[in-house]
């Protein structure tokens, strides 16, 4: 089933972590299995990216993936420096946030696809994000587990976008959850609700372009295939349009970039999503009680239409 | 079990086909009265009146409080705060006025028989499914799944609302003041359903049976959905609906457009692979 939510402050900055996490608590019961975030936040003021990292899995049921002894994690992470340094970036600062999750703030200031290339070619390292605003953060449990462990409800910022998922094409994993990175595009993300039904020959046709995936989960899919469309230098909004007719299946998905959000309906409208929208705020979400956990006072509030494609700006 | 042949009913000419089918006779022989009613039905008054906040309940405490009320004696609740929670005022199969001054969740007031509820706000998806008999108000936008399944009643969204109403509707009325998403009617087989406004794409699409009345533009026509003649009889039956709903009063209904069941779906004549194999 897995549940959706997003919101945007336009012109103010506000906790995101913590209104994000009550929304995705309400729709706990839409999928409970994992909850990510995508919290476009106000990053290190000095302009540089913020790379978070795994370089290990946390495993549950269905996964393919293993959970190893913690002793390889420091070995990986060294290498990891070791390639920030070779590429020409430095650290400016760096967390620890679980045995096998980091946050890096990193100067550097050449080609990104290279950099994730490298990063990634570490054993079993994968990332999650690279911005100078986005923080993604995902893991197994609710809303509330992945927050506290991570400590997301002091990040301040402007937008976000977040996922709880019921594992139903793939296994239950960090690596499966949501929210999608747009490799190698800093500060987009990608969350979705439904299933894909051209998933591997799509699949097959973008790695033959040269993208990137690291799961088998369907939704992974969307992101990837947005950052081709950016990539080739289509415009986000008219790429999420061309989804409607070359992505198959049924979705309702949420896309943020450094300064906007946007969301798309498939023709079929077979997925939920409510809207609300005023001058300063628009806020979204699988079900509407997701909204009422940021507006409890009575608020109109309504269904977006099948096929329809929307776009806000901070 | 009773023998329906011979009936009271029958005799004064009350109906003239002899009821078929087991449930049938058990369950809706007119000659016995206490058919008329349901087990565990109240006497309620709606002279006495009472308030719930619903801010702190979950939907089964509210729906609780709902039947504990009604055992009572009230005929006549408001429900205050409903937040947008799931499945409030489910399973009412009484008289009632209920009000919710707020917006409901997926799943509200469905499984009705009887009552007469309005919701001050929006309600999210299949609101009032399988609806039996009453009337439900809704003063804001409706979600997708609107009326899924409902067998009687009146049914009537003043706002838009989503994908898929009245799907699979085997009775009643549904009433939108705006526009009504995909698929609406899709696979209906008996009932009505009024759009104001335009709809989606897929109208109808795979309906048995029913009638679609749209007062704007149609995206398109689903499988099998066809255009009817608007008859003086539907105009009358049209202006007394909408009059009921207190909706489109000034509605010109010269530009309404009725949509039926061609009734050639493609699964209806196509053969079985044995019956093809005969017919070669």
């Amino acid at each position: 089933m897995c549940g959706i939510a997003g919101l945007i402050h336009k012109g103010k900055t506000v906790n995101i972590g913590k209104e994000l996490q009550d929304m995705l608590q309400a729709l706990k019961h839409r999928g409970p299995d994992s909850t990510g975030f995508a919290l476009y936040g106000q990053g290190n003021n000095q302009g540089d990216y913020i790379m978070r990292f795994k370089v290990g899995e946390n495993v549950a049921e269905g996964s393919s993936a293993i959970n190893e002894d913690k002793s390889v994690y420091d070995e990986r992470r060294k290498q990891v420096d070791k390639h920030i340094r070779d590429l020409g970036g430095s650290i400016v600062n760096d967390a620890q946030l679980t045995p096998y999750s980091f946050r890096y703030c990193i100067k550097y200031d050449k080609d990104l696809m290279e950099f994730s290339k490298r990063i990634e070619s570490v054993e079993m390292t994968e990332i999650l994000s690279l911005g100078k605003s986005l923080e993604l953060v995902k893991d197994i449990g609710d809303a509330g587990v992945v927050s506290k462990q991570y400590g997301l409800d002091k990040i301040k910022g402007t937008h976000a976008i977040g996922h709880s998922r019921m594992a139903t094409e793939s296994g239950v994993d960090i690596r499966s959850a949501h929210p999608f990175w747009g490799y190698p595009f800093s500060d987009v993300s990608v969350v979705h609700n439904g299933q894909l039904t051209n998933y591997w020959n799509s699949r097959r046709t973008l790695e033959n372009k040269g993208m990137r995936f690291m799961s088998e989960c369907d939704s992974e899919l969307i992101a990837v295939y947005l950052a081709d469309k950016m990539r080739r230098g289509i415009d986000l909004k008219d790429g999420m349009k061309d989804s409607l007719k070359e992505l198959d299946g049924v979705f309702t998905y949420l896309v943020a970039t450094k300064d906007s959000l946007g969301m798309a309906k498939d023709t079929m409208a077979a997925k939920p999503m409510v809207l609300y929208e005023s001058d300063n705020l628009v806020a979204m979400g699988s079900e509407e009680i997701a909204i009422r956990t940021l507006l409890p006072q009575e608020i109109d509030t309504y269904d977006p239409y099948d096929g329809e494609v929307k776009v806000w700006q901070i | 079990m009773a023998n329906l042949k011979n009936s009271k009913s029958q005799s004064m000419g009350l109906h003239k086909e002899v009821l078929k089918g087991r449930t049938q006779q058990v369950f809706f022989n007119p000659e016995e009265a206490e058919n008329f009613f349901y087990y565990g039905a109240h006497d309620v008054n709606f002279n006495k009146r009472s308030e719930i906040d619903a801010l702190d309940l979950t939907a089964a405490q509210l729906n609780d409080k709902l039947h504990s009320l009604m055992k009572e004696g009230y005929g006549s609740v408001v429900v205050k705060n409903p937040q947008g929670k799931h499945s409030l005022g489910v399973g009412i199969l009484n008289k009632l006025n209920l009000i919710f001054e707020g917006s409901l969740g997926y799943f509200g007031v469905g499984s009705i028989d009887g009552p007469v509820v309005r919701i001050t706000g929006r309600v999210g998806w299949s609101c009032a499914e399988n609806m039996m008999a009453g009337k439900v108000v809704i003063e804001k936008n409706a979600g997708s799944c609107f009326g899924a399944a409902i067998r009687g009643g009146d049914l009537i969204c003043k706002g838009s609302v989503g994908a898929r109403t009245g799907i699979d509707m085997k009775g009643g009325t549904i009433i939108v003041g705006g526009d009504a998403g995909a698929f609406t009617g899709f696979m209906m087989q008996r009932g009505r359903i009024i759009v104001l406004g335009n709809a989606g794409i897929n109208l109808g699409d795979s309906m048995y049976d029913g009638t679609i009345f749209i007062g704007g533009k149609i995206k398109s026509f689903g499988s099998d959905a066809v255009k009817a003649k608007v008859t003086s009889d539907d105009i009358s039956w049209l202006k007394r609906k909408l009059k009921v709903a207190e909706i489109g009063s000034n509605f010109d209904f010269s530009k309404m457009t009725k949509v039926v069941a061609g009734k050639k779906l493609w699964n209806y004549d196509a053969l079985e692979p044995s019956e093809k194999k005969g017919a070669i």
